[in-house]
């Protein structure tokens, strides 16, 4: 892994408040290249929030996010970035591949790279199908596949493998690994700890901060837990009790 | 703008319409219906010939109000308009790929309506026939950007769907069909004066009535498109791509 290059991410005393709702106050991480990060929390910890700063759609308070060496939401970047919202935000009453088509187009992505996508999403048999008459993991493919599509540097994943059968949520994290090692950054983000082992970094987020940004391996080290749920509740009680 | 991905968002929004039977009859066989019920209803008088032309301009304006703004709102609420900001797309490629497409479904239903008027009912307008065809489409293309405007203003589909009787009617009761607009009360003939819809008909009046219409008309059908022009542009300042 190069670690020489500047990181993917850097997050910088972030601060979004929502209503009266500090929903992030002031979190500071950095995301390397070219590796499997997960950020991992409960749900409402702030984790859709601070992906949704990374990409440049959410109004913040404070702080800076810099993307691939830009601030994020520059336009320079919307090529470069690719981001699947936590519900599958795809057109329903079009196929799997007119969805794709059309994300394909939008990004500049060759000719063939909605076919090769649609392969890579697992959808082959059901290519021509509207995406409504499709399950909700298949749904959730389609819109993965929206985002990989135009083969973005940085990936933005909001739990992308919710509701979906281990077979394919193990498929879905060889594929990551797969693209992570061709260059690709992403940042995956789940409420399910066990999903932790399957990354190369991790990031637990709870009530908008940060707990650890850690290897899988260096987290258990750190915590001597036995698995990443355990490591995560050892934090808690380090911090409540400091 | 990137003309490319304007055509591709016109495209897409023309697939989904396809994709859709049951609109798409609807898109076309409403307006022909209810010129047929109009003409039937009048049988006999001169009605149907005054109110006709005009009549073939309120229609597409109401029903791509319709359309637009529960079509747009889908956008906003399923979450896509949030990833459509976050790619390269820009918003005026966004608003005109919608005008373009539901322009071109305008086109359709306005030849279809217009032909139907005239060689299945006898409609019979002093002025040319394809001035018709041209100002029902305008009048549809500013049903369109009112719809793209108005739906910002819609939390759900029931709502944007009684934005038709909230900003439709009202332009309806004060066009001049009903009472001309110079024999409204005073108010009212201001208020007239700046509502779209008022020229929309204006033009059809004028093409129903006069031989030589080019003038008029082209005058009235520039300011429908103008206001077309400025609920695009206001409706852009609507799409944002950061929210809280």
């Amino acid at each position: 892994m190069m670690n020489n290059e500047p990181p993917a991410v850097v997050v910088d005393g972030l601060r979004v408040v929502r209503g009266s709702r500090e929903v992030l106050p002031g979190i500071s991480l950095s995301v390397p290249r070219g590796q499997v990060v997960g950020l991992l929390g409960p749900s409402g910890s702030g984790k859709t929030t601070l992906l949704r700063a990374i990409v440049g759609v959410q109004l913040v308070a404070g702080g800076t996010v810099t993307v691939l060496g830009e601030p994020a939401g520059s336009p320079g970047l919307r090529s470069r970035v690719g981001y699947a919202t936590q519900e599958a935000s795809v057109y329903g009453d079009l196929s799997v591949r007119a969805n794709l088509t059309y994300f394909a187009a939008l990004a500049g992505a060759p000719r063939d790279a909605v076919e090769r996508t649609i392969e890579t999403v697992d959808l082959t048999t059901d290519a021509d199908t509207p995406v409504d008459r499709l399950s909700g993991g298949q749904r959730s493919r389609v819109s993965l596949g929206a985002a990989l599509v135009g083969s973005p540097e940085l990936l933005v994943l909001d739990e992308p493998t919710v509701g979906l059968d281990p077979l394919l949520r193990r498929d879905l994290w060889a594929l990551f690994h797969r693209l992570a090692s061709d260059g690709t950054t992403l940042l995956v983000s789940s409420h399910v700890m066990d999903e932790a082992t399957r990354c190369n970094r991790l990031l637990l987020l709870r009530e908008g901060c940060l707990l650890a940004d850690d290897t899988p391996d260096g987290l258990l080290a750190r915590t001597g837990a036995r698995d990443a749920e355990h490591a995560f509740l050892a934090l808690i009680e380090n911090e409540v009790s400091a | 703008m990137n003309p490319r991905l304007t055509l591709a968002t016109a495209g897409r929004v023309l697939q989904q319409v396809r994709a859709d039977h049951r609109t798409l009859a609807l898109l076309i066989v409403v307006p022909c219906v209810l010129i047929g019920l109009l003409a039937w209803i009048y049988d006999g008088t001169p009605v149907f010939d005054r109110i006709g032309a005009p009549l073939l301009g309120v229609f597409p304006f109401v029903i791509m109000f319709l359309v637009t703004s529960v079509t747009t709102l889908r956008e906003r609420s399923s979450g896509t308009l949030e990833r459509l900001l976050s790619t390269p797309l820009g918003k005026g490629d966004f608003l005109a790929g919608y005008a373009l497409a539901f322009g071109a479904l305008a086109v359709v239903q306005a030849l279809v309506a217009t032909g139907f008027a005239i060689w299945v009912c006898g409609l019979d307008v002093a002025g040319p026939r394809w001035l018709l065809v041209v100002v029902a489409v305008v009048d549809a293309v500013l049903g369109t950007a009112t719809g793209l405007f108005v739906s910002a203003f819609a939390r759900t589909e029931f709502q944007a769907v009684q934005f038709m009787p909230a900003f439709v009617l009202p332009q309806f009761l004060l066009c001049g069909l009903l009472v001309p607009r110079d024999a409204l009360p005073r108010a009212l003939e201001l208020i007239s004066d700046v509502l779209p819809l008022s020229y929309a008909v204006d033009a059809m009046s004028t093409l129903t009535a006069e031989v030589d219409a080019a003038g008029d008309v082209g005058r009235d059908v520039a300011i429908v498109g103008a206001f077309a022009v400025a609920a695009i542009a206001l409706g852009s300042l609507t799409l944002r791509r950061r929210t809280t």
